[in-house]
């Protein structure tokens, strides 16, 4: 997925000494702007001047007039080569805004002891919060959740690729299977939690539960026992999911060379044969991208745990997220939760990169 | 690869011929059995849904199924919401309630794919054709600056961004809602948008350029045109994942500007679940993404698929 870089030749002739000049003041202007603007309520806020605003937005003004004097101050500055940096300007400065800060931020208020409901505000406490962490039963037995529902993607993985295979058939209605198994990932698992979680799964009427009791199961509970919990909301999530994958799949075995699959049908291997011998190989790096994906997507699992069990019973079902939503909901934690929150992100990104490195490593043996 | 394993598979002997037509019949059999089965999980509980939502009590207690079989079918439900035809006319406060969260999350969602679309898709154009150099990034650190935003779960944002928002008196409004939204879907759009103008052959620019067309000119002119069915599609998913998103609204927002999955989940916690209200509720709210999935099928999976096989 590597850009190919295509230089279109570039027309440098536009730009002059005088017009760089200009571009610099521009954009040195608007910096010392909104600094001047920032510091004004920084010191307002910190107490030391009299005059500020009554919040923080008109900064948040300057930094978007900001951006544009930045803009405008390629064009003049750079002609031509200018203009194409403002392709890509706004979604830099927008993402920088909205992502660098805020995070830079997060790990300042992982390193405080703020809490909502306390009266004194917040307060420097350098690493407790990360020793408490350590000591936290309730976080890393979520932790050991996320192992389970990511290892889970596999077992999604397995069906989705058999769905794949059933719509790839020569079938008919193809459109309305198509369609059909699309629907459940368009629906919110905020609606998914009360549709399947609450209202399906009802102890005493429940469609399952009955169906359950038909097939000859006494008193079927879903989030009664740990493990079953477990299984329950990994179903519905997979059940939102699967169709992700599904369709990623099916794109690829479409995309399939069709003459080495009649090769290896005139050879006389059997569909079982192919689809080990041509078709799965050929698969394998859709089948990575589609699983990757959806490991960062399963990461990210929370709405229906919220919804549903409130990471009952024990904490069982608790993902990172939903345990970090109550620590913050239930006792407005906010310093000890940010720190959670960090580190939870120091761990994905090692993990993910790991991931990836692995992948690529496997890849390259295998060719 | 391939060459290997089409030499293994060729020791194989050919199928001797014969019962053919039998495995051919058991073979669609299991194939529709499949399919069957899979659409039954997929669709039922979207059935189970709007169904109940016409029941009264004594229906949900006895784990009915079929309407006008096994219960008769009542408005109950959609009265209570005040979306029942004769409580239409009336005055609802339950209804205006609905419809000022549905538009909240139609705003919300409608001003962020937007707002991600543009600023994404510009991007993407840029990555894709031009070189850049800043500091010791190029273009590919740029991508992958984009495309590891992906990664970031939103609880690591979401407590920096309620005590930012309150500081710039944006929580509990929709403008910051769509901010956050915007940032969610970026680099998704931004995934696909590549792979759309990665597939637009360089000559069409390159005889614009010449015919005296400006960067800009060229493409708004040209490559917008051309790469409109994959901004459809970047557009549909933005929807569909802005529509159903719930933490950052659950987080940052409490009366003004709370969206429809908020209002559902807010429910669902309450005093002994009311089966036909929610059941009505739910209907409601996943209506939109129905008639969207059906409708829009092509472009969702166009934009699903982006990138994903070359």
């Amino acid at each position: 997925m590597t850009a190919p870089s295509v230089p279109i030749p570039l027309n440098y002739g536009e730009t002059t000494p005088e017009r760089q000049r200009l571009g610099g003041i521009i954009t040195w202007g608007a910096t010392a702007i909104l600094a001047v603007l920032a510091l004004i309520q920084t010191l307002y806020v910190a107490g030391f001047t009299e005059t500020g605003f009554s919040n923080w937005r008109p900064v948040l003004y300057a930094y978007g007039a900001w951006g544009i004097a930045l803009g405008a101050a390629q064009v003049v500055a750079h002609g031509e080569q200018g203009k194409r940096a403002l392709f890509v300007l706004p979604a830099i400065l927008f993402t920088v805004a909205m992502v660098i800060f805020p995070t830079l931020f997060g790990f300042y208020i992982a390193l405080t002891d703020w809490n909502l409901a306390s009266q004194d505000g917040m307060k420097f406490n350098g690493l407790d919060n990360f020793w408490q962490m350590l000591g936290d039963p309730f976080f890393w037995n979520a932790m050991l959740n996320m192992v389970f529902y990511v290892a889970m993607v596999l077992v999604e993985y397995v069906i989705a690729f058999g769905l794949a295979l059933l719509l790839n058939a020569q079938i008919r209605a193809r459109k309305f299977f198509r369609v059909a198994f699309l629907m459940p990932l368009m629906l919110s698992p905020v609606a998914v939690s009360w549709m399947v979680g609450k209202s399906m799964m009802e102890v005493r009427f429940g469609p399952i539960s009955n169906f359950l009791k038909w097939l000859g199961v006494q008193n079927p509970s879903f989030f009664g026992d740990a493990w079953v919990a477990k299984f329950t909301i990994q179903a519905m999530d997979a059940w939102t999911f699967i169709p992700f994958i599904m369709i990623m799949l099916l794109a690829g075995l479409q995309a399939l060379p069709k003459d080495v699959i009649e090769a290896a049908q005139v050879d006389g291997a059997n569909k079982w044969q192919q689809f080990w011998g041509v078709v799965f190989p050929l698969m394998i790096p859709v089948s990575i991208t589609a699983i990757v994906l959806r490991i960062i997507f399963k990461l990210k699992i929370a709405d229906i745990i919220i919804n549903v069990t409130s990471g009952g019973p024990g904490g069982a079902t608790d993902s990172v997220t939903s345990f970090i939503f109550r620590e913050y909901r239930d006792r407005s934690n906010v310093g000890y939760g940010t720190m959670l929150a960090m580190t939870y992100l120091v761990l994905i990104i090692v993990f993910i990169t790991l991931l990836l490195k692995l992948v690529d490593r496997w890849r390259r043996s295998l060719t | 690869m391939s060459d290997i394993t089409l030499k293994h598979v060729a020791h194989v002997a050919p199928e001797a011929g014969g019962g053919k037509t039998a495995r051919f019949w058991t073979g669609k059999l299991f194939i529709y059995g499949a399919l069957l089965i899979w659409t039954i999980i997929c669709l039922f509980p979207i059935y189970w849904t709007i169904t109940t939502s016409f029941k009264i009590a004594p229906n949900v207690m006895k784990g009915a199924l079929v309407p006008w079989w096994d219960y008769t079918p009542d408005w109950k439900g959609w009265r209570s919401i005040g979306l029942s035809p004769d409580t239409l006319g009336d005055v609802s406060t339950v209804r205006e309630e609905f419809f000022k969260r549905f538009f909240n999350s139609l705003i919300a969602s409608l001003g962020a794919s937007f707002l991600a679309i543009i600023i994404g898709s510009l991007a993407a154009y840029g990555l894709t054709r031009f070189k850049y150099r800043w500091l010791w990034m190029r273009n590919s650190d740029i991508s992958f600056f984009f495309l590891s935003q992906l990664i970031l779960p939103p609880v690591v944002l979401a407590l920096p961004f309620l005590v930012l928002y309150r500081d710039l008196a944006l929580l509990d409004t929709l403008a910051g809602l769509i901010m956050l939204y915007t940032l969610m879907v970026l680099p998704i759009v931004i995934w696909i948008m590549r792979d759309q103008f990665e597939s637009i052959p360089l000559e069409l620019e390159e005889a614009a350029l010449v015919d005296g067309l400006s960067t800009w000119g060229a493409f708004l002119q040209i490559v917008f045109p051309i790469a409109l069915p994959g901004m459809v599609a970047a557009f549909v998913l933005s929807m569909i994942l802005c529509w159903n998103e719930y933490f950052f609204a659950a987080l940052l927002t409490s009366t003004n500007s709370t969206t429809l999955p908020v209002m559902v989940a807010s429910q669902t916690g309450s005093q002994g679940i009311n089966w036909w209200s929610m059941a009505a509720l739910s209907t409601a709210a996943i209506f939109p993404l129905i008639v969207v999935g059906i409708v829009l099928e092509r472009y969702i999976i166009k934009g699903m698929t982006a990138g994903a096989v070359k």
